[in-house]
């Protein structure tokens, strides 16, 4: 069974927040329910987010990080969210390890919210349905989009390529190898949730450092029509 | 939920279509879903040279920009029975609207031209708003650079031929060391995030040099924080080691730069400080000699510059045949440096001595001993062929951080001279230009009007309204040295004001000095915001009528697509549209989206129809350019020559038949030429087959080394890039500044007033130097201890963003970021209401502790507080009552030494200094209101646009039935 995961890696996260809103364009008219906004005009304004960044400091100064910190559903291997659910309405899907949620189902009752150490559940106030991240399983299953473009919106969108998007029980992903070679770490594995994400530390650039930046090279690097090497010398 | 492979319902008609985003000015190609007429989704183009594939928090918001209710709907001019400020409309229609417009300005062009003066808050269309006011007649134009980072461009361009962002920037590819000194986050923004990466990824170091820790400087492997505005003093001390310890590219500092260039050390002659020019070299470019000497020390004696076999002696005294003392212009640099220790500069910068002779020892290290070499053959202007290209791999980058101060000019140049003396220039891994640049230093391809008859009725403007002068002659003063333009650009006050001074506008046509006007038109500017350094004034000043009763600005026009603070103001609005819904050019006649290897442009095309009224303002300057028979847009029988903006893009050219237009993609009649070529009415078409970008890669031999590379620069003239070939030699020592110098000191014939003589003495060195900003440097520092500074969030684009609701729930109010230790000394706790107060003005606000920033400076988000019922939010909106504006605490004029009021700028650039500001912090008290101050009356809702209180929406494009 595969599982498939994001790896963040906080050594190139600048915090600029384009997975955020990416995140909530493309969910917000996709096949999850409307992502609502609360005041957007008014006082105290707040919404419905799949993915949010925290941003916070370490030390003192002048020896200060800044820290940011993007945060989504983990997809744990162990999801507490999943066995609360009275309606199962939450479950995870054998396939991929995605953790979803049948908002047919769902009604509201935040149980597996309050079961989610992380936090990242988010009660629609206008749906009232039980919210998160998909991992935009409607982009990375739609075999009508072209293969390169079945990523999750916040992946394609990063600018420093922080979010890799993969398959941790395949060690030979680039995810795994990522995790491997940089001490990739999960969030509180006393949990023994087993979370699918992992997170990059600041790090010294390692050798797959090297890869990653010859990957996104690679995949970058789209030839176009209007191309003209070397005209008009 | 169950996974359904059909995401869209078959009765749903979705497409793609590509364009360019301008929710910044980064200006990134975006793929838009269009799902029954709706946004549905806006990514990355991944075929794009300048995002490859990537977007920001921004661009990926630009749903909420479309349709947000504080959009402009239709044409609006204020009620007869309205006070200017008060926000009372009444729709009229366009054609209305054209009348007023055709009429009044009719009138100006008729009688006195400069009665008119356009601004503008952007500044990618002023290929097109700059043409518009020439054509005019009036110098009275410029965009907002002057606010902005003019500094930066002036600096630069006047230095190495070429500036950061568009028109150059950091070789992150095959950089080794990264600086990025100062804030620089919101510009070129995603390339920068993208290479940052990348840069990281290969095991490149990145040192960020920075008052606050935030943006890119949190993933920066060394943060070295610095007092503010200080930055002059560490590039020269870092100048200084290198000197010291022979740790910079000797070489190309005597091939590539005017090092050895020989200057007149006689200080009795009216010569006294300039170049050398008798040696014999053939003219090619007749503003700009190239005949300077060099000192041979082999036949010890003075030859013309690039002698073959020769080389300069960048060291000692000599004398010319004809008596005249001599010394190289390196020597000069070299004893200007000797005082600029480390020592020296750690008093001053808060950086300790240690750490700067490391990090020059680093950076000289880097530069020379692990040098690049490509395998490219070239041949430089001189005709010597090299068999390859050298890099010495430390790349640089700043923007705003430098330039905002009123020793910014000064402290560019010390950094261009750093980066120079590195020998990074157009090298890889170093600093590389990007099309249309490198040109002179300064160039000349825009000159400025240089006297009054420039300015005639009915006829265009005999010149650019913004220019590059190279010395006193090229002012555009009139017989007594008086400013001849309305702020004052191009005078003795601010003579190389080459992006205007925006800053001034308001507050001078109020005085009538130098003149009133009549009608102001001011597209996307805030100036009654954000855009100013005294916004209460300003918002004041707009008011304020004459002994008659009259505005003092009679008439004021207002574009924009939201309902700004600035709105409120006009007597007149043009709505503008969004940038989906629009055709739009990134022009080579202006600031275009180059690469390193070669010219880009593009085009933005509409992706949706106009809502409701709104046109675009490219629309309305070609209707209005007819109408009032511009004669570039008039045939001979006087009849309008350009149907619409497309139809004028296509076929303007800048003269005619010159083949160049705004375009360079896809010319000619069979569109088989780029660059130059005749009109081709299909150019649109190629270029949204093209992902909207034209790009043009140069050959390898001519992508690096362009300041000099004879096959670039002959090139670059055939695509009129260039007007000559002439090499762009690094000015080291910038004999322009003392020309300006002379004349104060009683050469030649402009002189400048008595009054401005020491001023123009002063700052118009010709060596790079340190002075504390202006208004530091006159504060009562006991009183204002503090810096206090601004930085943009990179989701949040000035005050672009308020009116939308994704990016404002990231951003709906700011904190002032104090030290922890700052903040408990004055007594003040973490999210706790204070009093930020400076000599001009003081500011209620939140604080937030933080170890991110040195504790001599505060800071903030720039542009998040919005005035009360502005950009259609609520009254209770977070933006007006927890959020606030620092330039409540700025002025936008200071006392000069001798008492007299001067705009607070950088004597040299115009500059507004507004990062110069000191200021100190209390606690507010317990009884205090809890509200940001200061607040200003309500703005109250447009015709039509009533605020209506929106508890909740969900956007769902083209309707999709959801569960």
């Amino acid at each position: 069974m595969s599982q498939l995961a994001l790896v963040i890696d906080l050594n190139v996260c600048v915090g600029c927040q384009a997975c955020v809103t990416s995140c909530k364009q493309w969910n917000t008219s996709g096949q999850a329910v409307a992502l609502s906004d609360q005041n957007p005009y008014g006082a105290d304004p707040s919404g419905t987010f799949f993915n949010r960044v925290q941003t916070y400091e370490v030390g003192t100064f002048p020896e200060t990080d800044t820290i940011h910190f993007p945060k989504s559903c983990l997809h744990c291997e162990e999801p507490p969210c999943v066995p609360v659910c009275p309606t199962g309405a939450s479950y995870k899907r054998k396939d991929n390890g995605l953790v979803l949620i049948d908002y047919d189902k769902c009604i509201g009752c935040n149980y597996c919210a309050w079961a989610c150490p992380y936090g990242v559940r988010e009660l629609d106030e206008k749906e009232k349905v039980m919210t998160k991240c998909t991992l935009c399983v409607d982009r990375i299953e739609d075999l009508s989009l072209d293969e390169t473009q079945r990523k999750p919106a916040c992946v394609l969108a990063c600018p420093t390529n922080a979010r890799l998007f993969g398959d941790i029980h395949d060690p030979e992903s680039l995810v795994s190898q990522a995790i491997a070679q940089n001490e990739g770490y999960a969030l509180m594995p006393e949990w023994g949730t087993r979370p699918a994400n992992h997170y990059l530390p600041r790090r010294q650039a390692s050798a797959i450092d090297r890869l990653l930046s010859e990957t996104t090279e690679q995949q970058r690097r789209v030839k176009t029509p209007s191309d003209s090497e070397g005209q008009g010398s | 939920m169950t996974v359904d492979p059909v995401l869209v319902a078959p009765e749903h008609k979705e497409e793609i279509k590509s364009t360019t985003c301008y929710m910044c000015a980064c200006r990134c190609g975006i793929d838009v879903t269009i799902r029954d007429g709706q946004v549905r989704y806006i990514e990355g183009n991944p075929n794009h040279p300048l995002n490859q594939g990537v977007i920001c928090a921004k661009g990926a918001a630009g749903i909420m920009k479309q349709y947000s209710p504080a959009r402009l709907t239709q044409p609006l001019r204020r009620r007869k029975d309205s006070e200017r400020g008060q926000a009372h409309f009444e729709p009229i229609s366009w054609e209305e609207t054209y009348d007023i417009l055709e009429k009044r300005l009719s009138h100006i062009r008729a009688t006195d031209p400069k009665k008119f003066a356009l601004f503008t808050g952007r500044d990618q269309m002023q290929a097109l708003t700059g043409l518009f006011a020439r054509q005019f007649g009036t110098p009275n134009y410029a965009a907002h650079g002057g606010f902005c980072s003019v500094n930066m461009a002036a600096g630069m361009i006047y230095t190495i031929g070429g500036s950061f962002w568009e028109f150059g920037g950091p070789d992150l590819e095959q950089a080794k060391l990264f600086v990025m000194i100062g804030t620089a986050e919101d510009h070129h923004s995603n390339p920068m995030k993208v290479a940052l990466s990348k840069f990281k990824r290969r095991g490149g170091r990145f040192i960020s040099i920075n008052p606050v820790r935030t943006g890119y400087s949190a993933i920066a492997d060394e943060w070295i924080p610095i007092k503010p505005g200080t930055d002059g003093a560490l590039l020269l001390a870092l100048c200084h080691v290198l000197l010291r310890d022979k740790l910079f590219d000797e070489s190309f500092v005597r091939e590539y730069t005017n090092g050895g260039y020989l200057v007149n050390d006689d200080p009795q002659s009216p010569q006294f400080g300039l170049v050398i020019h008798n040696g014999i070299v053939p003219a090619v470019n007749p503003h700009r000699s190239h005949s300077q000497l060099w000192w041979d020390l082999t036949l010890n004696a003075a030859i013309s510059n690039h002698a073959p076999g020769c080389e300069p002696a960048l060291s000692g005294r000599y004398h010319l045949p004809d008596g005249t003392p001599v010394r190289p212009a390196f020597a000069l640099l070299q004893e200007r440096l000797e005082s600029y220790t480390p020592a020296w500069a750690e008093s001053i910068t808060g950086i300790s001595a240690q750490r700067i002779e490391a990090l020059a020892i680093e950076m000289g290290t880097v530069a020379l001993k692990q040098k690049i070499t490509l395998p490219i053959k070239w041949t430089d202007s001189w005709g010597k062929k090299h068999d390859s290209i050298t890099g010495n791999p430390v790349a640089f980058h700043a923007m705003r951080g430098l330039a905002a101060h009123s020793n910014g000019f000064q402290s560019i140049r010390s950094l261009s001279i750093l980066m120079s003396l590195l020998g990074t220039i157009d090298r890889p891994g170093g600093f590389r230009h990007k099309a249309p640049y490198p040109r002179g230093t300064p160039p000349v391809y825009a000159r400025n009007p240089m006297g009054p008859e420039a300015i005639k009725p009915n006829t265009p403007l005999a010149g650019a309204p913004l220019g590059f002068p190279s010395g006193p002659d090229e002012l555009f003063i009139d017989k007594e040295g008086q400013p001849l333009r309305l702020d004052k650009a191009f005078s003795w006050e601010y003579p190389l004001a080459i992006h205007g001074m925006m800053h001034n506008v308001i507050t001078n046509a109020c005085r009538g000095d130098p003149y009133t006007i009549d009608t102001l038109m001011i597209f996307m500017a805030n100036m009654a915001w954000n855009s100013s350094m005294n916004t209460t004034d300003a918002r004041q000043l707009l008011c304020e009528r004459d002994e008659k009763g009259e505005y003092k600005i009679p008439f004021l026009v207002v574009c924009d697509a939201f309902e700004s603070e600035m709105t409120a103001f006009a007597d007149l609005i043009l709505p503008d549209t969004t940038y989906l819904e629009r055709h739009d050019v990134m022009s080579m006649l202006d600031r275009p989206i180059s690469e390193f290897d070669g010219p880009v442009d593009s085009v933005r095309v509409p992706i949706l129809p106009p809502s409701a009224e709104c046109r675009p303002f490219q629309e309305v300057l070609i209707e209005l350019a007819g109408r009032l028979k511009f004669p570039a847009f008039v045939n001979d029988q006087g009849e309008r020559k350009f149907k619409n903006y497309p139809d004028f893009i296509v076929n303007f050219q800048t003269e005619p038949n010159s083949g160049q237009g705004f375009l360079i993609g896809w010319r000619g009649k069979d569109a088989d030429q780029s660059m130059v070529g005749a009109p081709n009415p299909d150019q649109w078409a190629q270029y949204e087959k093209n992902n909207c970008f034209y790009q043009h890669r140069l050959p390898l031999e001519q992508q690096y080394m362009r300041n000099w590379n004879q096959g670039y620069n002959q090139w670059a003239v055939t695509a009129k890039l260039r007007r000559y070939p002439d090499p762009v030699m690094i000015q080291l020592y910038a004999e322009v500044l003392q020309r300006f110098r002379l004349a104060a000191r009683g050469h030649g014939e402009r002189q400048p007033p008595e009054s401005l003589r020491e001023r123009i003495e002063t700052y118009f060195d010709p060596l790079p130097f340190y002075y504390e900003p202006l208004e530091s440097a006159t504060s009562d520092k006991q009183r204002y201890p503090l810096s206090a500074i601004t930085q943009r969030p990179m989701a949040m684009y000035h005050s672009w963003d308020s009116q939308n609701a994704w990016l404002r729930q990231i951003h709906a109010h700011n904190f002032l970021f104090v030290n922890t230790q700052t903040a408990l000394a004055a007594g003040i706790a973490d999210g706790q209401w204070m009093w930020v107060e400076s000599a001009h003005g003081k500011v209620r606000c939140l604080c937030r502790h933080s170890q991110s920033v040195e504790p001599g400076t505060v800071w903030t988000w720039n542009a998040i507080g919005k005035a009360q019922g502005a950009w259609h939010l609520a009254e209770n909106a977070n933006e007006s009552q927890k959020g606030f504006l620092l330039n409540h605490l700025l002025k936008d004029e200071i006392l000069d030494s001798r008492g007299r009021l001067m705009s607070n700028s950088d004597p040299i650039t115009g500059q507004a200094g507004w990062y110069d500001v000191k200021v100190s912090i209390r606690p507010a008290k317990a009884d205090e209101k809890e509200q940001s101050f200061p607040q200003f009356k309500s703005m109250a809702p447009l015709p039509g646009r009533p605020r209506i209180d929106i508890p909740s929406q969900a956007y769902v494009a083209g309707k999709v039935h959801k569960k």
